[in-house]
């Protein structure tokens, strides 16, 4: 690679204006203050379910506890956690990369935050177990579907402002490439505008009412194919602030450059439009919709390998490029050359290792033939831990001791503590993750507080073993998430100011910077009305055909 | 005119991928087709509450029935917490096709190491045929959340030598 005539110009530290910079690193702090928040609470709750169901501890045992439980994990760590910490990475680096500040900002934050916390009181009091998944035609206290559904709708304030600052800036700049990382939070804010439409019909024609006692009854058919709609994309929401951070942070962390900018470009839009018309296989075993359907989901469901190993590709590049420059030889000596110490390098390494067991678990779930064995199993549990717990926090956790420096102006309190902590994270969740993996083949479900099944002692006493790392798998988990929280504590409070490369906010830039980019790669008109007609085809019949199959109206329950 | 760099050998890895992106595919239309191997899809609605008001789902009406062609037909309730009949006895070796339906909320079904697997929802009768290749007494598990009794839902499915 001859890249070294090119290494020592351009630089990726934009100019930004003091007020700019002031509100989105305001916004970017206290919405992943929430996050975090949201993160150290949540953690217990796992650990705690772990120890509950595991049978080890029988006084610990409370079926109503657990799911309360269950439900609030969920709630915490997959809905706030995701929600606060992209808008507050979506605003710092809005004011970053391309200088311009939110319209709506606060509102946003606010909405979300009073969402969340109506949301909490009937969780934490055991009115809304139902999983964040909802499972209609059970009902929870309305109060959580209204919270939920602000959650939701403040971050549609979020949404908007990515998308005005994107399109300002490109008015003002045309034909330039709007910044790689621009780019890419912005079209996570337009997939998740599409994604969220799911969930928000549900909520809003269907639970709201029926909970509010102005619809007598629901049907659980529709119910659940609107919530598809979200349930896969949303997992790429929480996924491509994590990639962001790989693609236009890690390589400059680890001392390279970006290996290709476009290639990163076409891996977002492929994100996006395979993201939302897939969601039918999380119903792969549901009475409700026809076969042609499933396997048409299927097939764009495996189109996500493509930009998953482009990511792959691009990233191992760059990081092979910093591993040379620090003087690694030969096939692999680079990758020990690389600066395990760095803790945004360190854990791109740990996700990336997570995302590849965890991605091929999930070939096993999407498959349309061989997810009936797995299906709601421990295996699917394992399977998203290690994409989202491993694979995607994890690189949250590194944005943070990243970003901590720079909004607070200290030097971050540890970095050694840091890299003991990703390091714990990542093998309690390899601990956690790899038992559940075997009792899901073993045929323990998912989603029960213990496993009484005593007719069949021999299949219980076969998931035993497993338990137990399970247990300690979480417990690390949770060691490891206090050890984050206090590193960021030390970090605010500290009196030490950071260094300047520590404070300075610079992206990656790629071996070849580009100059243009082709429309298709630089703006979302096409692909705005490629979802538009890809989600017709996908979901336009199967949601259509609840106006005339003539299912009886199903009548809410509590649990 | 905007160009875009691909590295020759990025080119090679997308190509060695969509390579695998298309095997997959022709491996799970291959199963689907030739052994016609297909989730429960059977898009059939029925009056959950009114299960036990109708032919098929009325108590008497619940449990094993063998067909004309040698197959076998399950007809079952999953309620709140249960499955009923609470225990089938059928031929190992031999097509079985189970018709579901639930009386209340979400549930799910599973017999672990085998193809028995459906999500029951209500207001749908969920329909499913495999057949057991091994003979023994297994747990028929609810799968999904249906409340706080939801441990305690599981059946036995007895599956029995050919005579």
């Amino acid at each position: 690679m001859s890249m070294t005539a090119q290494l020592s110009t351009a630089s990726g530290v934009n100019h930004v204006d003091a007020d700019i910079k002031a509100s989105g690193n305001s916004l970017g702090i206290w919405a992943m203050r929430v996050a975090f928040i949201a993160l150290v609470v949540g953690l217990p709750m796992g650990f705690f379910q772990a120890a509950e169901r595991s049978g080890l501890f029988p006084w610990l045992e409370s079926t109503a506890v657990y799911f309360a439980s269950t439900t609030t994990h969920g709630v915490l760590l997959a809905f706030v956690l995701t929600t606060f910490f992209t808008m507050g990475f979506g605003y710092h680096t809005m004011a970053h990369s391309i200088n311009k500040k939110a319209f709506f900002g606060w509102i946003g934050f606010w909405v979300s935050l009073v969402g969340t916390l109506i949301a909490a009181v009937p969780m934490l009091t055991g009115a809304a177990s139902v999983l964040y998944t909802f499972y209609p035609p059970e009902m929870a206290h309305p109060a959580f579907y209204v919270g939920a559904t602000l959650l939701v709708v403040g971050s549609w304030f979020w949404v908007a402002d990515m998308l005005i600052g994107f399109t300002q800036w490109k008015r003002e700049n045309p034909g330039k490439p709007v910044p790689l990382v621009m780019f890419a939070i912005a079209i996570n804010a337009l997939m998740w505008g599409w994604t969220s439409l799911g969930v928000a019909s549900e909520v809003l024609f269907q639970l709201i009412p029926v909970s509010l006692g102005l619809m007598e009854t629901l049907d659980p058919g529709l119910a659940r194919t609107l919530f598809s709609w979200t349930l896969h994309a949303i997992v790429y929401f929480w996924l491509i602030p994590a990639y962001i951070v790989m693609y236009t942070i890690m390589p400059k962390e680890a001392g390279g450059r970006l290996f290709s900018d476009e290639m990163a470009r076409i891996a977002f839009v492929m994100l996006f439009i395979f993201s939302v018309p897939i969601g039918f296989h999380h119903l792969y075993l549901d009475p409700m919709q026809a076969a042609g359907w499933k396997l048409l989901h299927m097939f764009g469901t495996f189109m996500v390998a493509i930009p998953t190993f482009i990511t792959g590709f691009t990233v191992i590049a760059s990081l092979e490029i910093a591993g040379r420059l620090r003087g690694g030889k030969g096939l692999f000596g680079w990758i020990m050359a690389l600066d395990w110490k760095n803790p945004v390098v360190l854990a791109g390494m740990l996700s990336l290792l997570m995302l590849t067991a965890g991605g091929w678990g999930g070939v096993i779930n999407a498959s349309y033939s061989m997810d009936v064995m797995v299906h709601n199993t421990q295996w699917v549990t394992g399977h998203f831990h290690l994409i989202f717990g491993g694979t995607t926090v994890i690189m949250y956790l590194a944005g943070a001791y990243w970003l901590w420096p720079k909004i607070t102006g200290h030097a971050l309190y540890s970095k050694t503590l840091a890299v003991w902590q990703l390091w714990l994270y990542a093998v309690g969740m390899v601990v956690l993750t790899g038992p559940w993996h075997a009792l899901g083949l073993a045929g323990q479900p998912r989603r029960v507080s213990s496993t009484p099944y005593n007719q069949f002692p021999e299949v219980v006493a076969s998931w035993g073993t497993y338990e137990l790392l399970m247990v300690i798998g979480a417990s690390m988990i949770v060691v490891s998430g206090f050890m984050f929280i206090y590193n960021l504590c030390k970090t605010a409070s500290s009196k030490i100011a950071a260094s300047e490369a520590e404070a300075k906010v610079e992206y990656a830039q790629a071996i070849h910077p580009p100059v243009r980019v082709p429309r298709l790669l630089n703006s979302f008109t096409f692909w705005n009305w490629a979802m538009f007609a890809y989600m017709i085809i996908s979901y336009g019949y199967p949601i259509l055909q609840f106006a005339f199959i003539g299912t009886p109206g199903v009548i809410p329950w509590g649990y | 005119m905007s160009s875009i760099h691909i590295d020759p050998l990025e080119k090679k890895w997308i190509w060695a991928v969509g390579t695998i992106v298309v095997l997959t595919w022709i491996v799970q239309l291959y199963y689907a087709i030739a052994d016609s191997i297909h989730p429960p899809s059977n898009v059939e609605v029925i009056d959950s509450a009114k299960l036990h008001m109708t032919e098929e789902f009325a108590e008497k009406n619940l449990g094993v029935k063998k067909e004309e062609d040698g197959s076998y037909t399950v007809t079952m309730v999953a309620a709140r917490y249960g499955f009923y009949p609470p225990m089938i006895e059928v031929p190992v070796d031999t097509k079985v096709k189970l018709r579901i339906a639930s009386f209340d909320v979400l549930h799910g079904l599973h017999v672990p190491g085998s193809n028995m697997a459906t999500m029951v929802v209500p207001g749908y009768v969920s329909e499913v045929t495999t057949a057991f290749t091994k003979t023994g007494d297994f747990p028929m598990i609810c799968n999904e959340f249906c409340g706080l009794g939801h441990d305690y839902m599981y059946a036995k499915v007895r599956v029995l030598a050919k005579q």
